[in-house]
């Protein structure tokens, strides 16, 4: 025998949200964003590192990668939570941050630190596999030019590297999203906190987590629209019948071309 | 500088991939003004000992001077060290490349590339380098394609862009590593075209590796012939048609003309 569901919590959940479910919702979106771009930062320069030729910063890469892709990303949460203040012996992370307009939970941000620094070491792998798949005489015609090796990578290699990144990137951040219902239990009231504190008071778990689950599949539908976007115009080029979008960017933010039409 | 200074100048260079010793002793000195043409079969050495010119090749003995800097490499205490890799960028400044596969930068417009290094190596204010890399444009025969990407163009036309972009940073030497190989037969006139005006009428000093043998004839002021990581043959283009020396040499031209 099914219990019985009370649709009205589910509709009421999904199409009249009230003021503390959107803050949570928002939490959850800015939470996800703020540590992928941390993670793409720590992966950016974890790769650099690991194609050093100083073998100090490979072997510190390599450390990184193991320890953070080989323990449960929840240890980390807590370890960084509770344990990065007594073990650094500073105030790493604060009660809760100000930055003028507003401020920020300190769990908040020890979440945002264990998510971006977890995700990191995937992003090394991720963008490493983008650097190795430009052609390598990207590098030697930068060379020939007299560019150091790391203008090469900031001109010709990097930007070439991105429309490789940007796939894979795409589904970490899918994966961020939902993944970053984890920091709950440092006492994180994202989206899955709300449903967990709301069934907690009702005992309406079908209810709450349904709609929650909902709210999940939303972000994640909407967000794999962007990706396929984002991707369909990076990879026009490769027909050779279309201008790429980084390319109508970089025509549009040309000092050569500024101004002019796209030449056919 | 006199006019028969040289520019380039290799002594007994030595190169080894692994066991397999590609470059075994190989000399050759180039002077201002001179077009060389390097010959030979796949696999002698040729593109290997070019690459090695501005470094992109590492050396396990003898030296490479251009301009009567030593490439690559600095002397300690009678040893020669690597070079610090700000050292190495700025001789490498000094000397153009053509690769065979163009390497032009997709992400960049034809200008873009042209003015990449100019500006961003040489520090040239854009308001400069783009009236600069424009007039070069045009010498290649491409000034109407300057807002378009490499994707866009011919295997004839990038290659030329290539040449532009390499000229860009005014370099006392060119490099030509097969140029031709990977174009269209219809398009290899107007590649060899822009090369044979630079030597003619700029008096650009060229190392060209290649096996059109017309371009060499024609333009050449000097063809060498390598065969197994060393250098066999040595000569005017007229003695390499009329009278090569060696047998090897002779079969080698009989196989591709």
């Amino acid at each position: 025998m099914l219990a019985a569901v009370d649709w009205g919590i589910i509709w009421q959940r999904i199409f009249h949200p009230d003021h503390v479910f959107l803050v949570a919702l928002w939490t959850t979106i800015y939470i996800s964003v703020l540590a992928q771009i941390l993670g793409v930062l720590l992966g950016l320069l974890a790769a650099l590192m690991r194609m050093s030729k100083v073998y100090p910063l490979r072997f510190l890469s390599g450390a990184y990668v193991l320890v953070f892709r080989g323990t449960p990303l929840i240890v980390q949460i807590f370890f960084i939570y509770f344990g990065a203040n007594l073990l650094f012996g500073f105030t790493l992370i604060p009660r809760s941050l100000n930055f003028g307009l507003f401020t920020m939970d300190g769990a908040a941000f020890a979440g945002i630190l264990a998510l971006g620094i977890n995700e990191g070491a995937y992003m090394r792998e991720i963008i490493r596999a983008g650097i190795d798949a430009v052609d390598k005489g990207q590098m030697e015609a930068a060379k020939s030019l007299g560019m150091p090796y790391r203008l090469a990578m900031r001109r010709i290699i990097l930007p070439q590297a991105t429309r490789f990144i940007v796939p894979p990137l795409g589904n970490e951040f899918n994966n961020m999203m939902k993944t970053s219902s984890l920091i709950f239990f440092i006492g994180v009231t994202e989206l899955f906190g709300d449903a967990e504190i709301r069934y907690s008071t009702t005992f309406k778990p079908v209810e709450y987590f349904l709609a929650v689950a909902f709210w999940y599949l939303m972000l994640t539908t909407v967000w794999s629209l962007i990706q396929s976007q984002i991707e369909r115009k990076l990879s026009a080029s490769e027909r050779g019948d279309d201008y790429t979008f980084r390319e109508r960017m970089a025509h549009a933010w040309s000092p050569v071309t500024r101004g002019r039409g796209l030449a056919r | 500088m006199t006019s028969d200074a040289a520019i380039m100048r290799a002594e007994d260079v030595v190169k080894r991939f692994g066991k397999l010793e590609v470059l075994k002793g190989v000399s050759l000195e180039v002077y201002t003004g001179e077009v060389v043409c390097i010959i030979g079969p796949s696999g002698s050495g040729k593109t290997t000992f070019i690459r090695c010119i501005n470094h992109l090749e590492k050396i396990e003995s003898g030296r490479i001077e251009v301009n009567g800097h030593l490439i690559g490499y600095e002397e300690k205490n009678g040893k020669l060290v690597e070079d610090s890799e700000k050292n190495i960028a700025k001789q490498r400044a000094e000397i153009g490349m053509v690769f065979q596969r163009f390497n032009l930068f997709p992400h960049k417009t034809a200008l873009e590339n042209v003015i990449e290094a100019p500006v961003n190596v040489r520090g040239l204010k854009k308001s400069q380098a783009i009236p600069e890399g424009q007039a070069l444009l045009a010498r290649v025969g491409l000034a109407d394609k300057a807002d378009t990407y490499p994707g866009k163009l011919s295997g004839g036309q990038q290659q030329r862009v290539a040449i532009a972009r390499a000229l860009a940073m005014k370099p006392s030497l060119m490099l030509f590593d097969e140029p031709t190989s990977a174009l269209d037969p219809e398009v290899i006139g107007e590649v060899l075209d822009v090369m044979k005006a630079l030597a003619v009428d700029f008096g650009t000093t060229m190392i060209v590796v290649t096996h059109e043998m017309g371009f060499a004839r024609e333009v050449g002021d000097r063809v060498v012939m390598m065969d197994d990581g060393k250098i066999i043959e040595e000569g005017t283009p007229e003695h390499f048609f009329t009278a090569p020396r060696e047998e090897r040499t002779k079969q080698f031209l009989a196989a591709i003309l």
